[in-house]
């Protein structure tokens, strides 16, 4: 890349959720849903005297992507870490349950997903994972016709139950910032040990969970650069794709006989873990 | 019950409620599989069990772990694929799962793959016109009852005070949100979603019926057909259902509220 193309290139991952759903959508074609002048608040955030944001943090348009009808919901990593509440997370799914009615009625509106969440609000705990949990249905239902695109940018990256509506999606995209994996480094240390998980160790955690670790082993379908253009490219063309079932999601056969292949009590490094993605599960005996 | 009395609640539950039939052979210990009958009709039973011998450190004390995960959802797609020219059966995950797997390992082999599976598999199950049943009758935390029962089309629990549901156990999400874990039991008193307790679960709308028992810990007798008659009700209560509408009522107000709001402006 020259010093001119690097210097025009716009960052995806330095912009908010409404300026990264603005970039992915056809000039002129995006309307947002339960906009910000609609006051939809966490009910749950005040009663605990913490700010709440006027959109509670999730931004929902419909418009078009190259022609195709798309309805894009986008979790604002810069609101409380891109957490789940009550209100965000029924936006999202609300938004999943109308395109899969549309869907089922043979008017196919593909869902674009900006994942930057750290999962549960657990200032509404149990709301937020209801909705997460009817999230995950929406998603399920929907593969069957449409694509569901995911896209993990960071800075936040992706995690709880949010990263299993990630491994949930027909297409998932993601950059190298991203990170992606079920529970947050903190957490982990929290409850195994900091011999187990080092939270600050953040060369580990990106060589584990980093886009381009999930990448290299499938976990991620689409590597991308931090490049606001690229990332609509990527994001038009798996919209165009037809509905699929991942191997991601569907291949139970291949993940048991992975795993029956690993040490479970082996430390955990990068290129061990590619090599068990990538040794064949069928033709190798002495794998 | 006999020498071989299961180590955990959710493993007590499974084995009285097959009447202590075998499970299924060629599956993990930590995932017991059992073909029982639920209202006179074949059923299948799905429990997560600790298993201190198991080859993940992580995933020895009923966790929900890679293995597990993928085995769920090999559970699940199995009975699909043997019913799918008959009658469906309907699907009991007998629900008692402390959390998802900690680890670097889990981490680093996509435990969320492996969670998002089991779901998938749920979900399709529950689509494909498999009454799914959820049955807590002891923990169920975060992702492990997002992998194990909540893509259920009814969820039913014991009214018990070891009966728990929640996003994260108090000491992670303490550190967290920054505040002490007595802080957390102290939110956990007057915000309802923030609570533990299943009588809060069931205030939020999610649950189709709380069950009084005499003993939680000990499934016998009474319990057991007290059980036996809410898993057959819900059974029947799913008739053509085949989403999670159920679930959302006056207990989730703004929930109810977005949805309402976003129909509205759905259609330009």
């Amino acid at each position: 890349m020259d010093t001119a193309t690097l210097i025009a290139r716009e960052s995806f991952v330095e912009r908010g959720a409404r300026e990264r759903v603005a970039g992915l959508l056809d000039a002129g074609t995006m309307r947002e849903l339960l906009d910000p002048f609609e006051r939809l608040r966490s009910p749950w955030l005040a009663e605990q005297d913490i700010v709440t944001q006027a959109d509670d943090g999730v931004v929902i348009a419909r418009g078009a992507i190259a022609g195709t009808a798309v309805v894009c919901c986008a979790v604002e990593p810069a609101f409380q870490g891109g957490a789940i509440g009550e209100v965000g997370g029924a936006k999202i799914a609300g938004a999943l349950e109308l395109a899969l009615e549309d869907a089922e009625a043979g008017r196919p509106v593909v869902p674009v997903l900006l994942l930057e969440t750290g999962g549960v609000r657990l200032q509404e705990a149990n709301c937020g994972l209801a909705a997460i949990a009817e999230i995950h249905a929406a998603i399920a239902a929907l593969r069957a016709h449409v694509p569901v695109v995911g896209v993990v940018a960071g800075p936040v990256g992706c995690f709880g139950g949010m990263s299993i509506a990630a491994g949930l999606c027909s297409q998932l995209i993601a950059t190298r910032e991203a990170r992606l994996g079920l529970n947050g480094p903190q957490v982990i240390e929290q409850e195994a040990g900091v011999d187990e998980f080092d939270s600050r160790d953040r060369p580990m955690i990106w060589s584990l969970t980093g886009g381009e670790q999930r990448r290299a082993t499938g976990l991620v379908d689409t590597l991308c650069a931090d490049d606001a253009q690229a990332i609509a490219a990527e994001v038009a063309a798996a919209v165009a794709a037809g509905p699929e079932d991942p191997a991601r999601v569907a291949d139970v056969d291949a993940a048991l006989a992975r795993l029956a292949r690993i040490d479970g009590d082996r430390r955990a490094e990068a290129d061990w873990v590619r090599d068990a993605f990538q040794t064949p599960t069928d033709d190798r005996s002495d794998a | 019950m006999t020498a071989t009395t299961p180590s955990s609640r959710g493993g007590r539950w499974l084995a009285a409620l097959t009447d202590e039939a075998p499970a299924l052979p060629g599956y993990p210990d930590s995932v017991r599989v059992v073909d029982g009958e639920l209202d006179g009709a074949p059923a299948r039973y799905i429990a997560v069990v600790p298993d201190p011998a198991s080859d993940f450190p992580r995933a020895r004390g009923g966790e929900v772990g890679l293995v597990e995960g993928w085995t769920l959802a090999r559970a699940v797609r199995e009975t699909m694929t043997a019913d799918v020219d008959g009658p469906r059966r309907p699907i009991v995950a007998v629900i008692d799962v402390p959390s998802q797997a900690y680890g670097r390992t889990e981490e680093a082999f996509g435990i969320h793959q492996a969670l998002a599976a089991a779901a998938d598999a749920y979900a399709a199950a529950r689509r494909a016109e498999h009454p799914v049943i959820g049955l807590i009758v002891g923990k169920a935390m975060s992702g492990a009852f997002l992998a194990h029962g909540y893509q259920a089309n009814r969820l039913i629990a014991l009214d018990d005070a070891a009966v728990e549901v929640h996003a994260m156990g108090k000491q992670a999400a303490a550190r967290i949100t920054q505040r002490t874990v007595e802080g957390v039991e102290a939110l956990a008193r007057t915000i309802t979603p923030m609570a533990y307790d299943i009588r809060s679960f069931q205030r939020l709308g999610l649950l189709h019926r709380l069950l009084s028992v005499a003993d939680a810990d000990s499934p016998a007798g009474p319990d057991v057909a007290a059980v036996r008659d809410a898993l057959t009700e819900a059974c029947r209560d799913i008739g053509d259902s085949r989403d999670l509408g159920a679930r959302l009522g006056e207990g989730r107000a703004a929930s109810l509220a977005v949805r309402r709001r976003l129909r509205a402006q759905w259609q330009s």
